[in-house]
């Protein structure tokens, strides 16, 4: 049984790395690096870039979207949407 | 065991539900769209707000209460003012004040294999997670993980449709 270090709310170093390696491996930048690991420390910079990226990417296509709904009828066409973009 | 999945998408999943809210909020929106100047700027941008919010509350009420980073982002969604001024500046910092009373109790750094996770670099992503601010290291990275797989979700979804709609 291996012994506790303190309480039983710290977390083990070895949860934290899992949780970052898995981190890692879906951010496209890191994803195809060498195998090895890399820094905890540049695993969360690349998040916050990556986040940031998906953001501006969310806003960029709901200015697309605010566009070209002016010219839309989005009620006809749910149906036709949903079959194509979920399949 | 092997199960066969038929090629069909899967109503449950976090996909089709948030393509299905996103879809209704895009009716709504449009529904609302004063028929005189659909196309000024002034008209896009109201509606470009409405579609990001859109995006974000069919993503929020798509996981529901099941995550921290959801909860927080339906709490921060329900108490945004439905009109033009933005009552942000107190809430937030009362808000603010709470969450850093809170701060010295979480582990905010620690030691991982390949060095050390800095604390600065925590806070960072804390801002970028909603309901990061209270959250310690490990379940930020575990709430990080989860939103940006629905992040890159709706990412998806939103573009698919803006390539439906493009001529």
């Amino acid at each position: 049984m291996s012994s506790r270090r303190s309480g039983g709310s710290r977390m083990s170093d070895d949860q934290i790395a899992d949780l970052v390696s898995k981190l890692q491996r879906l951010i496209p930048e890191l994803r195809g690096r060498r195998s090895n690991k890399a820094s905890a420390s540049k695993v969360l910079q690349e998040t916050c870039n990556y986040i940031r990226n998906l953001h501006r990417e969310v806003e960029d296509l709901s200015d697309r979207l605010s566009q070209l709904l002016a010219s839309a009828d989005t009620d006809t066409d749910q149906a036709a949407i949903l079959t194509t973009l979920l399949i | 065991m092997n199960k066969y999945n038929p090629p069909r998408m899967n109503p449950s999943s976090l996909r089709s539900r948030f393509a299905t809210r996103f879809l209704r909020s895009l009716s709504e929106i449009n529904a609302q769209k004063p028929t005189a100047s659909s196309s000024s700027p002034t008209e896009i941008f109201r509606r470009y707000r409405r579609i990001k919010v859109a995006a974000d509350k069919s993503m929020a009420y798509s996981v529901r209460s099941r995550r921290t980073w959801s909860r927080a982002m339906l709490w921060k969604l329900r108490t945004r003012p439905c009109g033009r001024r933005s009552v942000k500046t107190s809430t937030i910092v009362r808000k603010t004040r709470h969450e850093k009373q809170n701060k010295n109790t979480t582990t905010a750094t620690t030691t991982g294999e390949d060095g050390v996770v800095s604390g600065v670099e925590a806070d960072e992503l804390r801002e970028l997670v909603p309901g990061g601010e209270a959250m310690d290291l490990y379940n930020l990275l575990d709430e990080t993980a989860h939103y940006i797989k629905c992040l890159t979700t709706q990412v998806q979804v939103m573009k698919k449709i803006a390539d439906f709609y493009s001529p």
